[in-house]
């Protein structure tokens, strides 16, 4: 709202100034989050000898069509094949944690059973229990099984151990009214129909916040995948990433075609999906 | 003057936030009363059944995945195992008089004092920021989002971002040399220049989560309150102390409690950048190193569990503090 406030009210003036310097804030965060990425991009149009030449890190790149370096980190860091584990890893753990998650919802809002107390309290005292530290342990229940260095390990992980995404669910379930539940039943329809056919298309919103936050989560995890997947040809975006360390070594061009390379699909979906992502993220964080 | 009712995302968060906080009270006694009508299905036996069909697979992995490991974890803890062989001796609470008495050690907790200071500056930074913009800006959306963005940028290439970034001659020591400061430091050369440098990482991938967790919790004050303020001629800063300080308390301390135990549990970025070396190695990295490296199965189990005990204090505390009524806010 624009209150016309006549010019004769003198602390009219001092906002001004305020102004100026939160938008010289804002200006100078947005230098600070943007420069080191900006010279990594710059760095990745470079050849090895511009890099070498001593300009500094900040020289523009000779030749702004320079995508030789792209390609080298794409074959010679097996990203494609990282891609493919990952593509495959988020598929099911994604799929596996909206229906885990969404069960669990459904049958502690939607039943009185015995030991229901001790069934929210067991998940609930796990939400305190940081995934960090239990991973020695958790390796050698992942070795009995035999499941080391597969590519089940990481997703039997993140289905068991997401507890986050069964808060969002059961949050919203709360919203669905029973009498949506209780009408079906009446129409004959067992638990698992409604549960299908009724609760699951009405939690859409929050399959979208889970499925987001569980995405951009798994896609940037790199101790779970470090930890249980050393073979190579079983690597990740982070976990191949990592590896251009070694062979690359100070070939800084490679290197930050790499890093560039795995940055740019976040940024993609960041793009498009922004309000969903702010939305899922103030949801799911507190959780 | 400038303040617009900020309806960018509202609707849902506001809406969602409200109906939970009705329903958290109620949930548990309502589902009580509901039995009257449905008494034929009710009392099926197949009724009693269907809830664990729907929780088997969860509680399965949840026991798997969780307990199980926090159970053995403990166990270990108290043994020689070296996390391959057959025997293990229980050596009793040698790991942990170990893990106390070797200065060593201990010392990797003197680390965490470079992320909790950090994380301070994290705070009150995501805090400024989050303020200004939840005024009218032009290019609100464009900042929200520059702000945040790092925040889910990978790991992995993080650390490569900034190991080239804090390169001796490399875009740090390029920007100082602008403005006449000499452009030769080892920033990750020394411990403390290291550490810093790795914390001031760790403040500029972090900061976008607090912004928009403050962003939301700012937004779901009612806009009222301030329009009355303006009338009554608050500034600015009382605004902030008297309104939105106050109203997005919850979510300050809860982003506190995470700083705390984030700070003792950091691990990829310093493990990426320097791999724990010029005594930049934090608690979780020494405990990795013990595990897969050492093969010290027994020791890292105790380092876990000291952790573990530490976060469930920092978290029983904060509890302590604010109540319940956290959960909901957001």
């Amino acid at each position: 709202m624009t209150v016309a406030v006549p010019d004769r009210d003198p602390s009219r003036r001092r906002p001004r100034v305020g102004t100026a310097l939160t938008y010289l804030s804002l200006v100078i965060a947005s230098l600070v989050v943007l420069v080191p990425l900006l010279v990594v991009f710059l760095t990745s149009l470079k050849s090895y000898d511009e890099i070498s030449d001593g300009q500094g890190a900040l020289a523009l790149p000779d030749d702004w069509l320079n995508f030789s370096n792209y390609a080298t980190a794409f074959t010679d860091g097996h990203l494609l094949t990282a891609f493919g584990n990952t593509a495959f890893i988020l598929l099911f753990s994604i799929t596996g944690t909206v229906l885990i998650g969404s069960m669990t919802a459904y049958a502690i809002d939607r039943f009185d059973f015995r030991f229901k107390g001790l069934v929210m309290a067991l998940f609930l005292i796990a939400t305190l229990v940081p995934g960090v530290t239990t991973q020695v342990a958790t390796f050698q229940v992942v070795n009995s099984f035999g499941l080391f260095d597969t590519r089940w390990a990481p997703i039997l992980l993140y289905m068991g151990t997401d507890i986050v995404s069964i808060y969002i669910f059961l949050q919203f379930i709360r919203g669905i009214p029973k009498s949506l539940d209780e009408a079906a039943r009446l129409d004959g329809a067992n638990s698992f129909t409604i549960y299908r056919k009724i609760i699951f298309p009405l939690l859409k919103p929050a399959v979208a916040t889970v499925v987001i936050i569980k995405g951009i989560t798994t896609y940037n995890d790199f101790y779970i995948p470090f930890l249980y997947m050393p073979s190579e040809e079983l690597g990740t975006m982070s976990t191949a990433l990592f590896r251009f360390k070694g062979p690359f070594g100070a070939h800084w061009e490679n290197i930050s075609a790499g890093a560039i390379l795995v940055i740019v699909p976040t940024l993609v979906i960041f793009l498009f999906l922004q309000r969903y992502i702010y939305n899922g993220f103030a949801q799911g964080a507190t959780k | 003057m400038t303040r617009t009712p900020s309806t960018a995302s509202p609707p849902v968060a506001a809406g969602a936030a409200g109906t939970a906080a009705e329903k958290h009270g109620t949930a548990g006694r309502r589902s009580r009363h509901r039995a009257p009508g449905g008494a034929s299905w009710h009392d099926r036996p197949l009724r009693r059944v269907t809830p664990w069909l729907f929780l088997l697979a969860p509680l399965a992995l949840l026991v798997t995945f969780t307990y199980v490991p926090v159970g053995n974890m403990i166990f270990y803890s108290f043994t020689d195992w070296d996390g391959v062989s057959p025997d293990r001796n229980f050596v009793g609470g040698d790991n942990y008089t170990e893990l106390f008495t070797r200065p060593e050690l201990f010392k990797v907790f003197a680390v965490s004092l470079y992320y909790l200071t950090a994380s301070v500056v994290q705070i009150t930074v995501a805090l400024y920021f989050a303020t200004v913009l939840s005024f009218d800006l032009r290019f609100r959306n464009l900042f929200k989002g520059i702000l945040f963005f790092p925040y889910l940028i990978n790991g992995v290439a993080i650390g490569f971002v900034f190991l080239y970034f804090f390169q001796d001659g490399g875009t740090l020591d390029s920007v100082l040399s602008w403005f006449g400061a000499d452009g030769d430091h080892a920033w990750l050369g020394s411990p403390e220049s290291a550490n810093t440098s790795l914390a001031g990482v760790s403040v500029w991938r972090f900061t976008g989560l607090n912004f928009v967790l403050f962003l939301g919790a700012i937004q779901s004050i009612p806009g009222e309150l301030y329009e009355a303020a303006q009338l009554d001629g608050a500034s600015r800063w009382q605004q902030f102390r008297h309104i939105i300080a106050p109203g997005i308390r919850p979510v300050l301390s809860l982003s506190v409690i995470l700083a705390i135990s984030g700070s003792l549990s950091v691990f990829e970025i310093p493990y990426i950048m320097t791999g724990g070396a010029t005594e930049t190695s934090t608690f979780v990295i020494q405990t990795v190193k013990f595990a897969f490296q050492f093969n010290k199965t027994g020791l890292a189990s105790a380092c876990a569990v000291v952790l573990l005990a530490l976060i469930l204090l920092i978290t029983w505390i904060q509890r302590r503090i604010v109540p319940d009524e956290r959960v909901d806010l957001v």
